[in-house]
């Protein structure tokens, strides 16, 4: 999702310098495009990339959620959990649709992410293990996607900027409901407080990763910023979302794993330990603990429901014909 | 992809009216085999959370646009009648509100 979006992006463009000129013109004047508007291919081809794999990232997150609905603890968490993980799914549709207006077809999208062509966020390919990693997975992660995804309400792109405001006002529910999770854990028996540590140590890493590589590493950001497909630096986010986070882990009481975490009064923020680059390329690259299960869940998903579209077309079909005699 | 019939799914805009009163606007689109489901569809993707009291779905097919190229001939001309708004005409303060 979001930072990670750009990944494998390609805003490599044709189009006369004049033609870029308006463009751009448009763009620094805040004038959002809209779907048939003239737009330089490489603004095209990075959008349906970036919002792609965005609503992949929505789609492939409803599995490690999933893995628990029929383990929630209670009734209450259980409802909860289901309408969360219903959300994410609509969040997926809000998207595809979004890019489906860029001139790409659902089932070309559907078949990217499924032959690995297209990404969906690191952090899916971690697995689920314990339920006070759902809790977590609302606090951070989605609380990352939060960080990530209010700067994307102000996008260029018409479409994409409307569905990120539906979400984000849907997401604050999530990143609520799993603080408050942890927040019972966290104030419950020894035994409970220390799975909400044992899961804060495990996402811990792989959460600060969902905001994508260093600035130093990433080669999308500029042309992305100066079309306003992106506002915020990966590093600048990834900033903003620890100097949120540290003073919510405090009061619950946990300790985030980093050795190296410590305020910096110079620049008003916290500074935190090196993160390992190599982890997060080998997952990127399909080496996770779970890309394969999650590529082949999706697969099944695909494959199971291929009947369902059939018939429901033939049915269709059949009621136009009778509706025509 | 194997399912060829799925290249068919056709695709439906979903205008959606807060509350009565309010006139339906444009959400968003699904895809669905026919009325029916794009119905349902729609109901499960936009209206979650009370966003509305009716839905209508419309073949995306069926929207005739306006062409974004075609914008400054078919707009401009509005924007340099200023007469057609109130605020053109000079009124005495002393006639009170009008």
């Amino acid at each position: 999702m979001y930072s990670q979006g750009l990944i494998g992006a390609d805003g490599r463009t044709a189009e006369d310098q004049d033609f870029l000129n308006r463009f751009q013109a448009r763009i620094d004047d805040e004038q959002k495009i809209e779907p048939n508007d003239p737009m330089p291919e490489g603004y095209r081809r990075t959008l349906v990339r970036q919002i792609g794999q965005h609503a992949h990232s929505e789609i492939v997150g409803m599995l490690p959620e999933g893995n628990w609905i029929t383990r929630a603890p209670s009734l209450r968490r259980k409802a909860s959990l289901l309408a969360k993980v219903q959300d994410e799914g609509g969040h997926g549709l809000y998207l595809y649709s979004a890019a489906e207006t860029l001139g790409v077809s659902r089932e070309q999208m559907t078949e990217e992410l499924l032959t690995g062509k297209a990404k969906y966020s690191s952090i899916f390919n971690y697995p689920t293990l314990s339920w006070a990693d759902i809790g977590t997975i609302g606090w951070l992660v989605d609380g990352a996607a939060i960080m990530n995804q209010i700067p994307l309400c102000r996008c260029s792109y018409g479409p994409y900027a409307r569905a990120m405001i539906r979400i984000c006002k849907e997401e604050s529910f999530h990143q609520r409901q799993g603080y408050e999770i942890v927040m019972k854990l966290a104030q419950g028996s020894p035994e409970q407080k220390a799975m909400a540590q044992e899961s804060l140590d495990r996402f811990w890493q792989p959460v600060l990763m969902m905001f994508g590589p260093p600035d130093s590493e990433s080669q999308n950001t500029d042309q992305s910023t100066r079309w306003k497909i992106k506002r915020f630096t990966n590093d600048e986010l990834r900033q903003k979302f620890v100097d949120a986070t540290v003073p919510q882990a405090e009061f619950l009481g946990l300790t985030i794993p980093d050795p190296d975490l410590k305020w910096n009064e110079d620049k008003q923020g916290f500074d935190f330990g090196p993160i390992d680059w190599d982890e997060f390329w080998r997952v990127v690259k399909g080496k996770g603990p779970m890309n394969r299960q999650r590529v082949e869940a999706r697969q099944k998903a695909w494959d199971d429901g291929a009947w369902v579209r059939e018939a429901a077309l033939a049915h269709a079909e059949k009621r136009r014909a009778m509706a025509a005699e | 992809m194997s399912d060829a019939n799925s290249e068919l799914t056709p695709l439906w805009e979903v205008f959606i009216r807060p509350r009565t009163g309010l006139a339906h606007s444009h959400v968003g689109s699904v895809h669905a085999a026919d009325e029916v489901m794009a119905l349902q569809a729609a109901r499960d993707v936009y209206t979650r959370r009370g966003e509305g009291v009716s839905i209508w779905v419309v073949p995306s097919a069926s929207i005739t646009a306006s062409d974004p190229a075609q914008r400054d001939e078919n707009f401009e001309p509005a924007a340099s009648k200023i007469y057609r708004h109130p605020s053109f005409y000079d009124i005495p303060d002393d006639v009170g509100h009008m």
